[in-house]
C-alpha cells in the first residue's frame, strides 16, 4: 500500500494519509517505549531481587510509566538564564526526530513496512547519527560544565563506534549483495547471519550499545561522574524528550538487530513457519531487548579513555578484519 | 583561532559520587584533572564544641551521628576513652556484646562501601545485593540496640541493653549466610573485566606516601603495613580472638578492594568466636557512679573502625563534663591524600579513588 | 601528684576492678567467703600490720562488694590477704619460691603480651626484696603478691573453678610460703592456659605438679575447667595482673619508662639539655610518654622524633590544640612503626598569641589537622602549607572551642 503511495502523485489526500500512518506509528512507538520503561524496571527489579513498580495500574505496575509521562508533562518547564535558548529549545527535537526517522525503513514483516528503500541500511546508520548533534547541542547550549564534558563525550564515542557499527555490517551486505533491509531478511531463509558473521555480529552488538548509550558505554550520561551528562539543565518535557529518543532508539536499534542476524520475522526452523512473521519478528526483538536490559543491570561503566581505544584499537581492527575474511569466503565460494 | 583553556569544574557539594556533601573543586583541562581542592565542612556540627556541655552518657548519641555507618565503633571508642581514664573494668558479656556489635558493624560498613562504590563505577545491582546482607544485619543490631542506624548502645562501663533471647544464635546463623554471599559477590563484581580495568592501578600510592599523609584502615593495610590496632595494640577482648590482617601491597584502588574483602571475613571469624566463647549470663554494665566524672588529666585512645583509627582525646578537669572532647576521625585524615592522588588523573578515575578512600563525610567534617 | 595520692587512686582502680570481677561472680563470691573465714584467724598476730594491710585490702574489696555483704567478706577477704605475712619470716626461701613461680608462669604463658605484663608485675615485687631486708617492708610486698593471687584467683571466672582456685589458695598459704609461690604459679598458669584447649592442658599439668599432692584431683578439676571458662579467667588474670601492677609500680613504674627515659636521653643528647619543658608518663592514657616541648624547640624536636633512626616516629597520629584558659596547648600523638611505640608530644603556646610552626613540613597528614585546630582554636601554624579555614569557612567569626567564644545566638 505505502509502495503505492509511495509513487502516486503528491495531494492533500496522500498527505492525510501519511499523516495519519506516521501518526498511528507514533502512537505504536510510544507505547512500546512506555511499556519498555516498565519492563526495564520490572526486569531489574527481578535482578536486583524488588519489585519494581507494583502500584499504579494494578499488580504490576501497568501504568507507572503512563503516570510518571503525565507528570513529566505537568512540570514547569525550566530553561537556565545562561542558557543559550534557541539550541536548548531545539536539540531535544533534533535529538528525538531522527530515532523516529530510522524506523521508517525497518521491515517488521514481509508487509508491514513504511519505507522499502533500496539503501535502507545505508539511510538508518546516517540518520541515526544525526541524534549525536541533538546531543552536542544539547551539551553546549546548557552552559554547564557537567552537560558541555556529556556533550563531548557524546560526540567522541559516536564517532568512535559508528565506524565499527558501519564495518561489522558490511560483511553482512557483502553476503547479501544489497543494502535493501527485505533483501537482507530473505537472504537469512536457510541460515541466520548471527551463524555466518559470528565475528560481525559481537562487533556490531557491542557497537550498537555503545551507540545507544547503554551501560557500560553510557558514558555521556555517566550518572556518578556528570551526574546526568549532556541533559543535566533539562527538565519536565524537553528532558522527557531525551528519553524517549533514547528508547526509541533502543527499539530501533533491537529491530535493526533482529533485521540483520536473526532472520527478521523468519521462523526458526521452517516447519514452524505456521505461526505470523510478527510473532516471531517480535520474539526475537523481545530477546536482544532483554540482553541490552540484562547489560545494564550487570555491568559498570568503561572508562572514557579505555572506550576510546576498545572502539579504535580492537572493535575496528577486527570489524576490518572481518570485511576481508566475508569478502575472501565471498569470492572463493 | 582555537584556543584551550583550563575549566574549574564543581564537583559537589551535591553530587552522587561524593557520598554526601563534600566538593571539589577541580582544575580541568578536557577531562583531566589538573588540580584539584576538596573543600569540607558542609556537615560540621560542632559535636566537639556540644560535647563540653554535655556529660559523657549525652555525647554518646553525637557520637552515632559522625560515623553513621558504624556507629557502634564510635559510641565504643567514647565509652573506652572515659573508661581508660576512670579504671573500669567492663564485665565479660557487655565486652562480648560490644565486639559482636562492633564487628558486625565492621562487615556492614564495608558492605555499604561495597556497593556504593561499585555503584560509582555504574553498576547497579551490586548496591541492592549489598543491602540485602546490610539489612540483615542492620536487623540484628536492632534487636539488641533498638535503632537501625543511630544505635546509643554502649555506655561507660558496659553497655544499655543485654542481648534479647535467641539473638546470639541468629548471629550463628548469619555467619555461614554471610559467607555464602560473599562469594556471589565476588562471582559478580570482582572478575569482571570492566571493573578490573578501572581499579586496577588506579589511584596508586606508596607505603611511605600512606604512613606520611597518616592514612589508616584498609587505606593503609593496602601499601602492605601490617597493622590493626584490634592486633598491634589490643584493646576490648580482641586479644582472645584469633583472626588475621588482611594486607596488600600494591597501594592500588584494587588492592584496598580486595583489604576490605578479606576484613569482612575476618571480622565474621571474630564474630564465630565470639559466638562460641559468648558467657552465658553476667552483668552487661560495670558498677559505675551515677555521675561519671573523669578524673583530671587527659588520654588519648585509638581503636580500629572499619574506615582505619578513629581515635577520642579527652582533657578532662574532674567534671562531669568533659573540658575538651576530640575524635580523631580517619576519614578526615584519610581524605587528605586525595588532591595529591587526583592529579593528572581524569574524571572516570576521580570516582574510583574518592569511592575507594571510603569516606564518610559525618566523620570527615565532625 | 604525690606517691601516696598516686597509690590511693591505683588503689582506687584496683578496686574497682576487683569489684567488676566481684560482681560477675557474686555467686561464686559466697561459696570463696566460706572458704575464705577458715583462715582467718591467724592473721591477727600481729595488729598493726594486719590493721594496715586491712585498710588497704578491704578498700579493694569494699568496693567489690559493694552490694550487700560487704562487711564480712572484705573482712573475709581482707585477712585471707593479710595472713601470709605471719607466714613470711624467710625472705630468702620467698625468693627462690616467687622466681620458681616466675618459672613456672613462663613456661605456661610464653605468647600473651598481656600475660607477659602480670608477670612483670610478679616479678617486680620479688626483686626488691632481697635488697629492702625490713620485715615490714617484706610483708607488705608479700601482701601484694597475695592480693595478687587473691585476683587472679577470685578472677579465675566460673563458680567452680573460682571456688576450687580459692580453695586451694586458702588452704595453701598458711602451710608455707613455698605452695603459696606454687599456688599463685599455678593460678597463673591456668588461666594462661585459656583459650586453647592444648594450653589447657598443659596448665592442667602443671597445675597438678605445683599443687598438693593432695591437692591433684582437686587442681586437675580445675584445670579441666571449660575452654571458655579458661578464656575468661585469662582476661580477668590478665586484669588483675594489672591491677597488682598498681602498686607495684611504687617500687618500679610504668612498662613505658624504659621508653620515656630513652627518648629524653636521645633528645637531650642531640639537641641540648634544656629543651623539654617536662616529661612524664601519662597514665590515665594507657601510660603513653608524654613529652612536653619548650616552644622554640618543638619543631626541633619533632624533627627530631621523626628522623633519628632510634626514635623513628614516622606516622603522626592526632595533632590538636586545647584551651586550658591560662595556655593554649597543642597535642600531637606519633607513633613509630619500627619500634612500636607511641609517644604524646605537647607544647604550651601563649594563648593571647597562639602561633607555632607548622609540623606539615614532616608529616603531610598534619596538614589538615592544623588546619582545623586554626578554624576552632585560632592557633597560627607558620610555614603551613595552606592554612586556612577548614570546617566553618572564612566568614565566621571567632574560634568556637576557644573557652571564651561567645555563640552568634546565645538562645539556640
Amino acid at each position: 500500500m505505502i509502495e503505492g503511495l509511495l509513487h502516486d502523485q503528491a495531494g492533500l489526500l496522500n498527505f492525510v494519509i501519511f499523516f495519519v500512518l506516521g501518526a498511528v506509528l507514533l502512537l505504536v512507538i510510544l507505547g512500546f517505549v512506555t511499556y519498555a520503561i516498565l519492563a526495564e524496571r520490572k526486569v531489574m527489579g527481578f535482578m536486583q531481587m524488588r519489585y519494581g513498580p507494583n502500584q499504579v495500574g494494578g499488580p504490576w505496575g501497568l501504568l507507572q510509566t503512563v503516570a510518571d509521562v503525565l507528570k513529566l508533562l505537568l512540570k514547569e518547564d525550566t530553561i537556565p538564564k545562561l542558557a543559550d535558548k534557541p539550541l536548548f529549545i531545539l536539540a531535544p527535537v533534533i535529538a528525538f526526530a531522527p530515532s523516529f526517522m530510522v524506523i521508517a525503513t525497518i521491515p517488521f514483516t514481509d508487509k508491514l513496512q513504511f519505507a522499502d528503500i533500496g539503501v535502507g541500511l545505508l539511510y538508518y546508520i546516517a540518520v541515526s547519527g544525526l541524534t549525536t548533534i541533538g546531543v552536542v547541542m544539547a551539551g553546549w547550549s546548557s552552559n554547564n560544565k557537567f552537560a558541555l564534558l556529556g556533550g563531548m563525550r557524546a560526540a567522541a564515542q559516536m564517532i568512535s563506534y559508528e565506524i565499527p557499527l558501519v564495518m561489522s555490517v558490511l560483511g553482512v551486505v557483502l553476503l547479501t549483495g544489497s543494502l535493501n533491509l527485505n533483501e537482507i531478511v530473505s537472504a537469512q531463509e536457510n541460515v541466520w547471519y548471527i551463524l555466518l558473521q559470528p565475528i560481525g555480529f559481537i562487533v556490531f552488538f557491542i557497537a550498537s550499545v555503545a551507540e545507544l548509550n547503554r551501560i557500560p558505554f553510557d558514558l555521556p550520561e555517566a550518572e556518578n561522574e556528570l551526574i546526568a551528562g549532556y541533559f543535566v539543565e533539562y527538565s519536565g518535557f524537553r528532558w522527557a524528550f531525551f528519553m524517549l529518543s533514547e528508547y526509541v532508539y533502543m527499539f530501533a536499534m533491537a529491530s535493526l538487530t533482529t533485521v540483520l542476524f536473526l532472520g527478521g520475522w523468519l521462523p526458526l526452523f521452517s516447519f514452524l513457519d505456521f505461526i505470523p512473521g510478527a510473532v516471531w519478528f517480535a520474539l526475537k526483538f523481545s530477546l536482544v531487548i532483554f540482553i541490552l536490559l540484562w547489560f545494564r543491570s550487570t555491568f559498570p561503566r568503561i572508562k572514557a579513555d579505555q572506550l576510546m581505544e576498545f572502539g579504535w584499537k580492537v572493535l575496528l581492527p577486527v570489524a576490518l578484519a572481518n570485511i576481508f575474511l566475508t569478502a575472501i569466503i565471498k569470492s572463493l565460494f | 583561532m582555537l584556543r584551550t583553556e583550563e575549566m574549574l569544574l564543581n564537583v559537589g557539594p551535591q553530587h552522587p559520587s561524593t557520598h554526601g556533601v563534600f566538593r571539589l573543586i577541580l582544575k580541568i583541562d578536557g577531562e583531566t584533572i589538573k588540580e584539584a581542592k576538596p573543600v569540607i565542612g558542609y556537615l560540621h556540627r560542632g559535636t566537639e564544641k556540644l560535647a563540653e556541655n554535655l556529660q559523657y552518657t549525652q555525647i554518646i548519641p553525637y557520637t552515632d551521628r559522625m560515623d553513621y555507618v558504624s556507629a557502634m565503633t564510635n559510641n565504643y571508642v567514647i565509652c573506652h576513652a572515659v573508661e581508660t581514664m576512670m579504671g573500669i573494668e567492663v564485665p565479660e558479656r557487655a565486652e562480648f556484646l560490644r565486639v559482636m556489635a562492633m564487628e558486625l558493624g565492621r562487615v556492614s560498613s564495608h558492605l555499604l562501601w561495597w556497593g556504593t562504590f561499585v555503584l560509582d563505577l555504574g553498576a547497579t545491582s551490586p548496591l541492592l545485593y549489598a543491602f540485602r546482607e546490610r539489612e540483615m544485619i542492620l536487623n540484628l543490631l536492632n534487636e539488641l540496640s533498638g535503632a537501625r542506624l543511630t544505635f546509643n548502645y554502649m555506655r561507660v562501663g558496659g553497655v544499655k541493653w543485654d542481648a534479647p533471647e535467641g539473638w546470639v544464635d541468629k548471629v550463628r546463623e548469619f555467619i555461614p549466610h554471610m559467607r555464602e554471599q560473599i562469594k556471589g559477590y565476588h562471582d559478580l563484581v570482582t572478575g569482571n573485566e570492566i571493573f578490573l580495568n578501572r581499579v586496577k592501578g588506579i589511584g596508586k600510592y606508596t607505603k611511605e606516601d600512606a604512613l606520611n599523609y597518616s592514612l589508616s584502615g584498609p587505606n593503609l593495610r593496602c601499601t602492605g603495613v601490617k597493622w590493626d590496632l584490634r592486633k598491634n595494640e589490643p584493646y576490648s577482648i580482641y586479644d582472645r580472638f584469633n583472626f588475621d590482617v588482611p594486607v596488600r601491597e600494591e597501594g592500588d584502588v584494587l588492592s584496598r578492594y580486595h583489604v576490605r574483602f578479606a576484613e569482612i571475613e575476618e571480622a565474621l571469624k571474630i564474630l564465630e568466636q565470639c559466638v562460641e566463647q559468648f558467657p552465658e549470663e553476667g552483668p552487661i554494665l560495670a558498677k559505675v557512679p551515677k555521675i561519671i566524672k573523669a578524673p583530671k588529666g587527659e588520654a588519648f585512645v585509638r581503636i580500629e573502625s572499619p574506615r582505619g583509627e578513629i581515635g577520642c582525646y579527652i582533657a578532662s578537669d574532674g567534671k562531669k563534663e568533659p573540658y575538651r572532647l576530640k575524635f580523631r576521625r580517619p576519614s578526615f585524615y584519610n581524605l587528605q591524600i586525595l588532591p595529591k592522588l587526583l592529579e593528572g588523573e581524569s574524571i572516570s578515575n576521580l570516582i574510583a579513588i574518592l569511592g575507594a578512600v571510603d569516606i564518610i563525610l559525618g566523620e570527615v567534617d565532625g | 601528684m604525690s606517691g601516696e595520692k598516686d597509690l590511693e587512686q591505683l588503689k582506687k582502680e584496683a578496686a574497682e576492678k576487683a569489684k567488676a570481677a566481684a560482681l560477675a561472680k557474686r555467686k561464686a563470691m559466697e561459696h570463696k567467703e566460706a572458704a575464705a573465714e577458715k583462715p582467718a584467724e591467724p592473721a591477727s598476730e600481729d595488729e598493726d600490720m594486719a590493721k594496715k594491710k586491712a585498710a588497704a585490702a578491704a578498700k579493694a574489696k569494699a568496693a567489690a562488694l559493694a552490694k550487700k555483704k560487704a562487711m564480712e567478706q572484705a573482712e573475709s577477704a581482707t585477712e585471707a590477704t593479710a595472713e601470709p605475712e605471719s607466714a613470711a619470716e624467710d625472705d630468702d626461701m620467698a625468693k627462690k619460691k616467687a622466681a620458681a613461680a616466675a618459672k613456672a608462669k613462663a613456661a605456661a604463658l610464653a605468647k600473651k603480651k598481656a600475660m607477659e605484663q602480670a608477670e612483670a608485675s610478679a616479678e617486680a615485687p620479688a626483686e626488691p626484696e632481697s635488697a629492702a631486708e625490713e620485715d615490714i617492708d617484706l610483708a607488705k610486698k608479700k601482701a601484694v603478691a597475695a592480693a595478687k593471687a587473691k585476683a587472679a584467683a577470685a578472677a579465675a571466672a566460673k563458680a567452680k573453678a573460682a571456688r576450687m582456685a580459692q580453695a586451694e589458695g586458702t588452704e595453701t598459704a598458711p602451710a608455707s610460703d613455698d605452695e603459696k609461690a606454687k599456688a599463685i604459679a599455678a593460678a597463673k598458669a591456668k588461666a594462661a592456659a585459656a583459650a586453647k584447649a592444648k594450653a589447657a592442658a598443659k596448665a592442667k599439668q602443671e597445675g597438678a605438679d605445683s599443687a598438693l599432692a593432695g591437692d591433684d584431683e582437686k587442681a586437675k578439676a580445675i584445670a579441666a575447667a571449660k575452654a571458655k571458662a579458661a578464656a575468661a579467667a585469662k582476661a580477668r588474670a590478665a586484669a588483675a595482673g594489672k591491677t597488682a601492677e598498681a602498686p607495684a609500680e611504687e617500687v618500679k613504674p610504668s612498662v613505658n619508662q624504659p621508653y620515656l627515659d630513652k627518648y629524653v636521653k636521645v633528645i637531650e643528647e642531640h639537641l641540648g639539655k634544656d629543651v623539654i619543658e617536662d616529661s612524664y608518663i601519662n597514665r590515665l592514657s594507657k601510660d603513653v610518654p608524654t613529652l612536653v616541648a619548650k616552644r622554640e624547640y618543638y619543631y626541633k624536636i619533632a624533627q627530631f622524633l621523626k628522623y633519628n633512626e632510634q626514635l623513628g616516629f614516622e606516622y603522626l597520629s592526632e595533632l590538636h590544640g586545647v584551651d586550658y584558659e591560662t595556655h593554649m596547648e597543642v597535642y600531637v600523638h606519633l607513633y613509630s612503626y619500627i619500634n612500636s611505640q607511641s609517644v604524646a608530644l605537647k607544647v604550651k603556646l601563649d594563648r593571647d598569641e597562639p602561633a607555632i610552626e607548622s609540623l606539615s613540613t614532616l608529616w603531610a597528614g598534619a596538614n589538615w589537622p592544623e588546619c582545623e585546630a586554626y578554624d576552632l582554636l585560632g592557633i597560627q601554624f607558620h610555614n603551613h602549607p595552606n592554612l586556612h579555614r577548614i570546617m566553618l569557612g572564612e566568614e565566621w567569626v571567632g574560634h568556637p572551642l576557644r573557652k571564651d567564644y561567645e555563640p552568634y545566638d546565645v538562645e539556640v
